[in-house]
């Protein structure tokens, strides 16, 4: 593949916890993304899954620079805009553009749908001429297959999954390189939800887009994605190709999310392994030392509360399953999962 | 989940040569779109809209129509008194008229409600009585809803210090009663015009307003869409002006039209204890003020322009109740 488009080198973002009303005193912080490295390639699209308050969609945010990180960079084809203010900023984002998860709240109720997908030109002016706007809206309603025509309609006249290409279509105005769906079909029931996959599917290969794909759906993610990265606490604790991870998951905590995936086939269904965590997500103002999985990992051993394990590949893995993990003990289960 | 894998029920790609229009068409979207295609002519004549829905909602009721045409005649009767009488209502004639009871063969005369302690038609003083207590609920309104609605949008859309700030400031103005604070401040004034009372009332009042924004500019600045907007690259005076205060706008206006009949009153009530407007301004509370010394052997000359006054409140209020019950999605 392609050269980077996205290079995250160590993304920090922590929520500061104050105490006091008049002299705020920082009393610890909830460590929502600690210490994250990843790089987006060209025309990829890249999942991340992980549990719910595992860090994805201040990931996202801190991504888009909705959110200030903490420390860190994120670099765009080399250039470091996590740190960006005013027009730098502005510019940046027409590179780097955004779906939503829910599409009832994602679209202001108050303007058309070609106010809505229109503004990002009102925003942008350079992108399309005042003159060429009403037929670049309607371009992309179509193009997200909708009805050109439905260009005066209001959002709740329309479906969840229509709202959906209509938040796709306002991404996709300014022509980024990279979108970053976060959990864009989970708001949607399941026959909708492939259609709009697929949408995604048809326009990266019409528009040449990256995407950073978030979900908590394996299945879906397997489906789109080219590379999966797995989020557990703030940390990534694996990241591989699809069957890299969907079929040689070497981190426990992977193997024990796979392990939960639903199979389709009764007699699957009773013979086959599942991992069983238990105890809850530890709070990530107070996360374990060590190994964060640690708490809850059948494997764990002294060295894991000592000793953080790195993403890296390791070791004992040479060969076709080789990829990164952050483990001290992974290696590939036997009974393959999904 | 079906098994989304399976690569002959689901198709990952379109075939090619197929439009997008049509790609769409699998069978749920077909279906979908269709349905909507047939339902086009129906759904164009009502483009719903929350105001839209609103209006409908409105029009149906009775109090908003009774409301609002009542408040329709006192604002025309405010702007032109001189179409609902001929008399002069500063002419005073003591020799003929002092308190002369009301005359119900005198339709719309000068005598139909009877004459006050100093001669003058009561008909033509509550006709043209109007002008000054809608002036004063209308402008003390509006002053009030542009001041604390921008103050509130300041204080919920930056948060923090700024917000730390307004919100106290509010606090301190809430701990000021209305009227103990309108009496201080129209002391001050030497001549008293519909003006100062407007000034004082806008100056107090601005605070309720502002919580209430406040509150809404709260709960909209947390929504996708206006994160959407920043996503984009919109600035501050786009997400204001084009997400949030549109959005936010519903209780404010409900707010401000109960509001407007409290302001009403709250004029009559200054103007009656002799701080308020003055001779010769006509005004209902001056009225009432003066009826009071004959009100055992005159009650008529308390009675019209206090009914006057009570029923334009409850107009008002009677209109905020009705907008509210329309813009709250919930009571429909």
């Amino acid at each position: 593949m392609a050269e980077p488009i996205l290079e995250v080198k160590d993304l920090v973002k922590h929520y500061p916890l104050t105490q006091g009303i008049l002299f705020k005193k920082q009393v610890g912080a909830v460590k929502a993304v600690d210490g994250i490295s990843f790089d987006l390639m060209k025309g990829e699209t890249l999942g991340i899954v992980g549990e719910s308050g595992c860090g994805k969609s201040t990931l996202a945010k801190v991504l888009m620079n909705l959110e200030r990180a903490t420390s860190g960079q994120v670099l765009f084809k080399g250039e470091d805009i996590s740190k960006l203010t005013g027009q730098a900023l502005k510019a940046v984002r027409r590179n780097i553009q955004m779906v939503f998860q829910d599409p009832y709240t994602s679209l202001n109720p108050r303007m058309t749908v070609g106010d809505i997908i229109g503004e990002p030109f009102e925003i942008h002016p350079e992108v399309a001429p005042k003159g060429d706007r009403r037929k670049a809206v309607q371009d992309l309603l179509d193009v997200v297959g909708l009805n050109p025509e439905y260009i005066n309609r209001y959002p709740h006249q329309f479906s969840g999954g229509q709202r959906q290409r209509i938040g796709i279509a306002r991404g996709l105005a300014l022509k980024p390189e990279i979108i970053i769906c976060d959990e864009p079909v989970s708001a949607l029931d399941v026959s909708v939800q492939a259609q709009v996959i697929n949408l995604l599917d048809q326009l990266q290969g019409e528009f040449g887009l990256s995407y950073m794909f978030i979900a908590h759906d394996l299945s879906i993610v397997r489906h789109i994605s080219d590379r999966v990265g797995v989020m557990y606490l703030g940390k990534m604790v694996e990241i591989g190709s699809d069957e890299e991870i969907y079929d040689n998951a070497t981190h426990p905590y992977t193997q024990a999310l796979l392990s939960a995936v639903p199979v389709p086939d009764p007699t699957a269904r009773e013979t086959r392994d599942r991992i069983i965590l238990t105890g809850d997500i530890p709070s990530p103002a107070n996360p374990p030392s060590g190994c964060r999985f640690r708490t809850r990992c059948w494997k764990a051993e002294e060295r894991c509360s000592t000793e953080v394990p790195l993403l890296a590949v390791p070791e004992l893995l040479k060969g076709p399953a080789a990829h990164q993990s952050a483990c001290h003990f992974a290696e590939v289960r036997e009974t393959a999962a999904v | 989940m079906p098994d989304i894998h399976d690569e002959d029920s689901y198709e990952p790609h379109p075939k090619p040569g197929v439009s997008h229009l049509d790609y769409a068409g699998e069978q749920g979207m077909a279906v979908e779109q269709e349905t909507l295609v047939e339902s086009d002519v129906v759904k164009r004549e009502e483009a719903r809209s929350l105001w839209g829905d609103a209006w409908r909602d409105l029009r149906r009721r009775p109090i908003f129509l009774i409301s609002a045409v009542l408040i329709l005649l006192l604002v025309i009767m405010a702007i032109f008194p001189w179409a609902f009488t001929d008399a002069d209502p500063r002419k005073a004639d003591l020799v003929h008229n002092y308190l002369k009871r009301p005359d119900w063969t005198d339709f719309f005369g000068a005598g139909w409600f009877g004459y006050d302690g100093q001669g003058r038609s009561i008909y033509a003083r509550v006709v043209y009585g109007a002008r000054a207590s809608i002036t004063v609920g209308i402008c003390v309104t509006a002053a009030v809803t542009v001041l604390g609605g921008l103050a509130g949008m300041i204080a919920g859309y930056f948060g923090g210090g700024v917000d730390a700030v307004i919100s106290r400031i509010i606090d301190i103005f809430f701990g000021i009663p209305l009227l103990l604070g309108a009496l201080v401040l129209l002391n001050a004034f030497s001549t008293r015009t519909v003006w100062s009372v407007v000034v004082a009332l806008g100056f107090l009042g601005w605070t309720q307003i502002a919580r209430v924004m406040r509150g809404a500019v709260l709960t909209v600045k947390q929504s996708d869409y206006v994160v959407a907007g920043r996503a984009l690259g919109a600035g501050t005076g786009r997400l204001m002006f084009r997400h949030i205060l549109p959005n936010a706008i519903a209780p404010v206006i409900v707010v401000a039209t109960i509001a407007l009949g409290g302001y009403i009153a709250t004029e009559a009530t200054l103007s009656f204890l002799g701080i308020g407007l003055q001779d010769p301004t006509i005004s209902w509370g001056i009225d009432i003020s003066s009826a009071q010394k004959v009100i055992r052997t005159a009650p008529y000359v308390l009675f019209f322009p206090a009914a006057a006054l009570s029923v334009t409140v409850l107009a008002f209020i009677m209109l905020g109740d009705a907008v509210r019950d329309a813009l709250d999605p919930k009571l429909r």
